[in-house]
């Protein structure tokens, strides 16, 4: 088994040779790693990505818009994903940005997962049919455990999700309820021996 | 009295920080520190009558174990190489993470004694190996065979019984990651295990040496005298591998040396010392002084440093003693700006280190604030301005802005890391192949670039646009923001000029370890001496925590 010290450095090593500087390979080992961290397949993906990387022309985006689509070739996830966490904090106020064509759409998780800390929201990402909620960059919730991630996401939503509860107000209510057993009922001595009781003066 | 810490810009200057020596807050000291009240036990001693075989020994508190396997091979002599380029060595470990089942042994049989070729499991916590001191090793046997001691002018030469080459930790060659084990409260501090694996090899080279003379003569051999057997360490060859690491982690570096500049702050704010610590400190100086004398190299530079040590230590004592008064207040304060003023720079981080040893209430506390969760700074905040960015520059490099990278000696060498071994090298660029592979370590010619083409970009662009067109300088935008926040984060000189010391990198790097008496073989690589005097395991429950300036040697 590699450590995820290795996959670290083998995994910025390999992206400076393909020509992304050093400070763009850092972002990207430590975004394999986390998608390895996470049991996503981020090494093979990396790898996948890397044997096409010098045959096909990929796409960069500068500044990214609410809707960003590609000409004939499709995004460089590693590029996309470096340039939206440079972004984030104007990209936020878009609410839903789509995307067309991004290349190994996995590699661009990570960046994603550390733009949702930055922000502090939820961020859920769409392609076809398939749905990923990226928690806080602690963790990401998806259904690929099994399933092959895609070499292709032909439509891509990026949605900022607003902080709500994802619980009724009855079901609070009834949790509450429960939780105010292990309150003491106040008597009269009590309140009057408690923190500030008594005192005449509000200066 | 409000003393301010030290200027980053002097203190991480090369020179200064290969200045550094040992103290209390070395990472060997709070080891013994941590582990002082663990069981020790030595688990398993199989080998044969030459000396080679298994062995095991082991750390243990409550539940956790901490188990050293070490295997003794027989290798030929002209297969016995420091260099990194070795692919045998007289002895191989591991520090396996709980008690070895059978068939753990087996498979790190097969796997330690390849090192980096072979492939550990997350089980295992640090990889080392090490080879015999050939001659020192072969006259303790002969003598202890036959029943005397050793010669102590031939060990206190040497110091030590065997030397490692590498000792690999965090996530190597398949070892475990740092992160499945950070939340153990007795590892709160940089290479504590590393520094246990070093410490179990040590007395593995005491039973060894002790085993081959018993077979070689059994009715008449002796074992090594138990002060003799104190006053070995573990020496230890050291290459440029170190060097990288401290560039590549700033927040931790910067951890390390604030620690050591907040406890000389806190001592030189100290109004009145007690007779009982200004009694030790002048002791340990005194005693220190044997340390210094016992120094052996043939390092014409470490000679020459050693000199103007000796000298300065000398004209210090004579100070202390005729002119200073520890009456007085500030006691410490006015002998650190004496020291800034009448002696040289390897003098004064050596008194530093010495001012520590009665404030174990200072240091104590530090040494839990040693280690770093680099991944926490990681982000570059781009929502930052360019004028913010220029300004960090201005204010934290501002020695390193005015260097001219445009005349070859300050870009004469680059760092690059070696297809046969992957260790870094360092190497002339205008000599040498390989420089369109240069490694991201000069950070000084990097800074200077990165603030030029500040010079010429509108002052309110946030950073995230400016990554745009400059992502060649991304390491370097990081590393300003984490210098704004972490001042001794970054060396404050120039890692590729043609005067670059590399050695002055690995020596902070072992300073922090605990080393003793660096002994350069060459401007890339050097001899260390870990442990010398430390307490023997059976000791460990109550031992002198000044043994460093004790140690007869």
């Amino acid at each position: 088994m590699k450590s995820l010290s290795e996959i670290e450095t083998t995994s910025k090593r390999a992206s400076r040779a393909v020509g992304f500087s050093w400070g763009v390979a850092e972002e990207i080992a430590k975004g394999v790693r986390q998608l390895e961290l996470f049991g996503f397949p981020g090494i093979k993906n990396l790898s996948q990505y890397y044997k096409l990387i010098n045959k096909k022309k990929f796409e960069k985006l500068t500044i990214i818009k609410k809707n960003n689509k590609s000409n004939k070739s499709s995004l460089c996830p590693v590029d996309l994903g470096v340039r939206f966490l440079d972004q984030i904090k104007t990209l936020e106020s878009l609410k839903k940005i789509t995307f067309y064509k991004i290349a190994h759409p996995i590699l661009f998780l990570p960046f994603l997962s550390r733009s949702s800390e930055i922000v502090g929201k939820r961020i859920l990402l769409k392609f076809e049919k398939n749905t990923l909620l990226l928690n806080f960059n602690v963790n990401i919730l998806s259904k690929f455990i099994k399933n092959e991630f895609p070499s292709i996401a032909k439509k891509v939503e990026v949605i900022f999700l607003e902080n709500k509860d994802f619980f009724s107000e009855k079901e609070w209510k009834n949790l509450y309820k429960l939780s105010e057993n292990t309150f003491v009922e106040e008597t009269d001595s009590l309140k009057q021996g408690a923190a500030g009781a008594g005192l005449t003066d509000n200066d | 009295m409000n003393i301010k810490l030290r200027d980053p810009n002097i203190i991480m200057k090369l020179s200064r920080l290969g200045s550094f020596h040992q103290s209390r807050l070395s990472f060997l000291r709070s080891f013994l520190n941590e582990f002082k009240d663990w069981d020790y036990k030595r688990d398993l001693f199989d080998l044969d009558e030459k000396g080679y075989g298994t062995a095991i020994y082991s750390f243990k508190k409550n539940d956790r174990v901490y188990s050293l396997v070490c295997f003794a091979n027989k290798i030929n002599e002209d297969e016995r190489s420091d260099r990194v380029i070795a692919t045998k060595w007289d002895a191989a470990f591991t520090l396996h993470d709980g008690v070895p089942l059978k068939k753990d042994v087996e498979r790190l049989k097969n796997e330690v004694p390849k090192q980096e070729v072979g492939r550990l499991s997350y089980k295992e916590l640090t990889l080392s190996r090490a080879n015999k001191s050939v001659r020192v090793f072969d006259h303790v046997v002969e003598n202890l065979s036959k029943g005397i001691q050793p010669d102590l002018d031939l060990l206190e030469k040497v110091g030590y019984l065997y030397r490692t080459t590498a000792v690999y930790g965090s996530g190597k060659f398949g070892l475990a990651d740092r992160f499945r084990i950070k939340n153990r409260e007795e590892i709160n501090g940089p290479f504590r295990l590393e520094m246990m694996l070093v410490y179990l090899v040590r007395q593995f080279t005491f039973d060894q040496v002790n085993h081959v003379a018993k077979h070689r003569n059994p009715k008449i051999a002796v074992k090594l005298d138990p002060k003799i057997c104190k006053n070995l360490g573990i020496g230890n060859s050291t290459g440029l591998g170190m060097a990288p690491f401290i560039v590549n982690h700033p927040t931790l570096l910067n951890n390390w040396i604030l620690c050591r500049e907040t406890a000389l702050k806190k001592i030189r704010e100290l109004k009145n010392v007690k007779a009982e610590d200004s009694d030790l400190f002048i002791n340990c100086v005194r005693n220190s002084i044997k340390n210094i004398t016992s120094w052996n190299t043939e390092s014409e530079y470490q000679l020459n440093k050693i000199k103007l040590l000796l000298e300065d230590v000398e004209k210090f004592l004579n100070y202390l003693e005729k002119q200073f008064n520890f009456q007085k207040d500030y006691p410490f304060n006015e002998i650190y700006l004496w020291l800034e003023k009448e002696t040289c720079e390897e003098c004064i981080e050596y008194i530093v280190s010495i001012m520590m040893e009665p404030f174990a209430k200072i240091t104590q506390p530090l040494i839990k604030k040693m280690s770093s969760d680099e991944e926490k700074y990681f982000n570059i905040p781009t929502d930052r301005t360019i004028e913010d960015l220029k300004a960090i520059l201005e204010k934290k490099y501002p020695n390193i802005l005015t260097i001219d990278f445009e005349k070859k000696e300050n870009h004469k060498k680059f760092w690059f890391i070696s297809k046969n071994k992957e260790e870094p090298r360092i190497a002339d660029r205008f000599k040498e192949q390989g420089s369109d592979l240069e490694q991201p370590l000069a950070i000084a010619r990097d800074i200077k670039k990165l603030y030029d083409r500040l010079l010429t970009s509108k002052k309110k662009l946030k950073i995230g646009h400016f990554l745009i067109d400059h992502d060649d300088l991304r390491h370097v935008i990081r590393r300003a923001f984490i210098i704004e926040k972490f001042p001794y984060s970054e060396i404050q000189d120039n890692t590729i000029s043609e005067n670059i010391i590399p050695i002055d990198m690995l020596r902070l790097k072992l300073s922090f370890f605990g080393a003793l008496k660096f002994d350069p073989r060459s401007d890339k690589w050097l001899r260390i001496c870990m442990f010398q005097g430390a307490p023997l395991p059976n000791e460990l429950k109550n031992y002198d925590e000044q043994w460093v300036y004790k140690s007869h040697n």
